[in-house]
C-alpha cells in the first residue's frame, strides 16, 4: 500500500528552482533512501514533503492531500522531519525536548509511556535527560532529533543527512536504530544522506535526485552493485 | 537608618512597575524581537477603559477583570493587524511600526478622554503598617505582591506547561516550532495578549500615584526600557530584577546624591544601565544571543 504519493512536485527560493516536477511514492513500512551530492536538492524535497518551504505539485499522504496544508497539520496525520543539522531545542533539556516532540498530543500519561519506551531505546538520553540539548555530543544530539520525532507518533519519519559530522561508530550506530524501527515495528522511513554505501544496505528502495530531478529509482540493493548509477550520480 | 528603609521599600514598589512593563517588553521581545515602543500608551488606553467602567458604576473588581480580557483582545487585535504582516520585515520597520503604536494610541487615548488628569482609585487600601519600626504604605505592599503573583505565574505556566513550553519554544526558534506542530503565529499572538495583560497591570497599579493621563505610562516605558536593557532583553526573570534595581536606584539616588535631586532622578536609572551595558554588554541575565541589538 502507498503512504506517500508525490507527483509533481516543484519548488524554489526565489529565482532558483531547487525541485524540478519530481515523482515518486513510498509504501507503507517501507524504508527508503534519498540520495544526492551536495546541492542536487535533498533537503529541500523533505522541507516540502513536511510543509516548511513552499511547493507546487501534489503531495498525498495515507489517502489525504498535504499540499495546501501548514506543517503542523502534516506532523499530526503522521509526517516527522528531523532536519539536517538535528534541530534540537539547544537551550531546552533533553526532557523537554522529548515534551516538544509530542506537543501535538494531549494524552499526557500517553506520552509519559512514549518518553519511557525512548528513554529505553536511547539510554544514554535517559541520563543525560535534564542536561540542555545544547550541551550534548554532536551523536546524542541526533538521537535526541530522533527520539523527538518519534514522540509525535509518525506514520513517517524523514531524517536528513543523520551521518553528518559523527564518527562511523555512533552512525552505524542510529542506522542499528533505524532498521529496528523498520524491521520490529513497521516504521516507514525516509533517509537523506550523502553516504550511499551505508545507506544502501538498510534501506529497501532508492531514489537517486541530481539538480532538482528524480534521475535513478531502484531497489537499495541493486543500486549498491551498480556501478554506473554511482560513478554518475552519487560520484562514488 | 529608617529613612534609608524607607526609601528601599518606596523604590521597590516604583520598581516593580517598571519590572512589570519591562516583563511586557520582554515577552515580546523574545517572541517577535520587537521593542514595542507603543507598550506603555497601549496600557494607558487599558487604564483608561478601567476608569471609564468604574465611573460608569461598575464595581472595580469586574471592571479590571473586564479590561485585563479586553486589553488581552487589544494586544492580539493588534499582533494581527500590525505585526504580523511584518514578521520578517528589517528591523527599522518594526521600530516604525511600534512607534506609530505609541502615536497612535496616545491619540486615541486623548481623543476619547481628553488631556485632563483623572484620579484613578487604587484598589488598596489606605494607610500603612509598620514593619520593624519602618512605616511601610499598604498600597506599596500591594504593587510588590501584585508583581510576585504575576511573574510567578507566568514562571510558572511557562516552566510546566504545555502551553507554556510551546510559547518558550515559538520564542527560541520558529521553524523549529513547526516542525513540531506547534501553531507558532498563534503562540506569537498570544504573547501579545499577554504583554498587553501585564502593562495593564502596571498602569492601574502606577495610576493611583501619578493621576491617570494621556502621558502616564512615557516616562514608565523609558524606566521599562531600562529596566529590560539592564537584566536582559531575553529574561523574563532579568526583567523583574532589572525593574526592582532601577526602583532602589531612583529612590536612593534622588534623596542621597545631592546633585541629583528630584528632578534628575531619571538620570540615575540611566547611568546604572549605562554602566552595566559597559560591563555586560547583554544585561545581567540574557544570553549572547540577543547582542547584536
Ligand atoms: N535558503 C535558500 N535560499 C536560496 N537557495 C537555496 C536555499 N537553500 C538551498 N538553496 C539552493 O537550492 C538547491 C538545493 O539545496 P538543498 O536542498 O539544500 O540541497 P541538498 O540538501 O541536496 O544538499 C541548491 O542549489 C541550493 O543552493
Ligand atoms: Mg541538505
Amino acid at each position: 500500500m502507498t503512504l506517500l504519493d508525490v507527483r509533481g512536485l516543484s519548488a524554489s527560493y526565489g529565482k532558483v528552482q531547487a525541485l524540478f516536477d519530481c515523482s515518486f511514492s513510498v509504501g507503507d513500512g517501507e524504508f527508503v533512501a534519498l540520495l544526492g551530492a551536495n546541492g542536487a536538492g535533498k533537503t529541500t524535497m523533505l522541507r516540502a514533503l513536511s510543509g516548511i518551504a513552499r511547493s507546487s505539485g501534489t503531495i498525498s499522504f495515507d489517502g489525504q492531500r498535504l499540499d495546501a496544508r501548514p506543517p503542523e497539520e502534516r506532523l499530526r496525520l503522521g509526517i516527522a522531519h528531523v532536519p539536517q543539522g538535528r534541530g534540537t531545542f539547544a537551550e531546552f533539556t533533553v526532557d523537554e525536548n522529548l515534551s516538544l516532540g509530542a506537543i501535538t498530543l494531549s494524552d499526557a500519561a500517553q506520552v509519559r509511556r512514549d518518553k519511557e519506551r525512548w528513554y529505553q531505546t536511547f539510554p544514554r538520553l535517559r541520563e543525560r535527560r535534564n542536561r540542555l540539548a545544547g550541551n550534548l555530543s554532536g551523536g546524542e544530539q541526533q538521537m535526541l532529533a530522533v527520539a523527538r520525532a518519534l514522540m509525535s507518533r509518525p506514520k513517517l519519519l524523514m531524517c536528513d543527512e543523520p551521518s553528518l559530522g559523527l564518527a562511523p561508530a555512533i552512525t552505524a550506530e542510529i542506522f542499528e536504530i533505524f532498521k529496528d524501527l523498520h524491521k520490529r515495528h513497521r516504521m516507514t522511513l525516509l533517509v537523506v544522506e550523502q553516504n550511499a554505501d551505508l545507506t544502501l544496505q538498510f534501506a529497501d528502495t532508492a531514489f537517486v535526485i541530481e539538480t532538482g530531478h528524480i534521475v535513478a529509482t531502484s531497489p537499495a540493493h541493486e543500486m549498491l552493485h551498480n556501478q554506473d548509477i554511482q560513478k554518475s550520480y552519487l560520484g562514488v | 537608618m529608617s529613612l534609608f528603609f524607607q526609601l528601599v521599600v518606596s523604590g521597590l514598589a516604583s520598581g516593580a512597575i517598571y519590572a512589570a512593563l519591562a516583563i511586557a517588553l520582554v515577552l515580546i521581545f523574545r517572541a517577535t524581537s520587537i521593542v514595542n515602543f507603543g507598550q506603555g500608551e497601549m496600557a494607558t488606553f487599558s487604564a483608561y477603559c478601567t476608569w471609564q467602567m468604574i465611573n460608569w458604576g461598575v464595581p472595580v473588581w469586574l471592571s479590571l477583570l473586564i479590561c485585563l480580557a479586553a486589553s488581552f483582545i487589544v494586544g492580539i487585535i493588534v499582533f494581527r493587524s500590525f505585526i504580523q504582516p511584518l514578521i520578517g520585515a528589517p528591523i527599522e520597520a518594526m521600530v516604525v511600526v511600534t512607534l506609530g503604536l505609541f502615536v497612535l494610541f496616545q491619540a486615541v487615548t486623548m481623543w476619547i478622554w481628553g488631556a485632563d488628569q483623572r484620579a484613578f482609585p487604587s484598589i488598596f487600601p489606605d494607610g500603612g503598617i509598620a514593619i520593624g519600626g519602618v512605616q511601610v504604605r499598604i498600597s506599596a505592599l500591594g504593587t510588590l505582591l501584585a508583581l510576585a503573583i504575576a511573574a510567578l505565574s507566568i514562571g510558572l505556566v511557562f516552566r510546566f506547561t504545555r502551553l507554556g513550553l510551546s510559547m518558550r519554544a515559538s520564542a527560541y526558534d520558529r521553524t523549529k516550532s513547526m516542525l513540531v506542530g506547534i501553531k507558532v503565529q498563534r503562540m506569537l499572538m498570544l504573547g501579545w495578549g499577554l504583554a498587553a495583560v501585564i502593562g495593564m497591570i502596571a498602569a492601574v497599579l502606577i495610576a493611583p500615584r501619578l493621576l491617570l493621563s494621556p502621558t502616564m505610562m512615557t516616562p514608565i516605558l523609558f524606566y521599562g526600557l531600562a529596566a529590560a536593557t539592564l537584566g536582559g532583553w531575553d529574561s523574563p526573570f532579568g526583567a523583574v530584577v532589572g525593574g526592582l534595581l532601577v526602583g532602589v536606584a531612583e529612590s536612593l539616588g534622588g534623596s542621597y546624591l545631592p546633585m541629583v535631586g528630584a528632578e534628575l532622578r531619571i538620570v540615575v536609572p540611566i547611568a546604572l544601565t549605562l554602566i552595566i551595558l559597559l560591563v555586560k554588554p547583554v544585561g545581567l541575565f540574557g544570553s549572547y544571543k540577543v547582542t547584536k541589538l
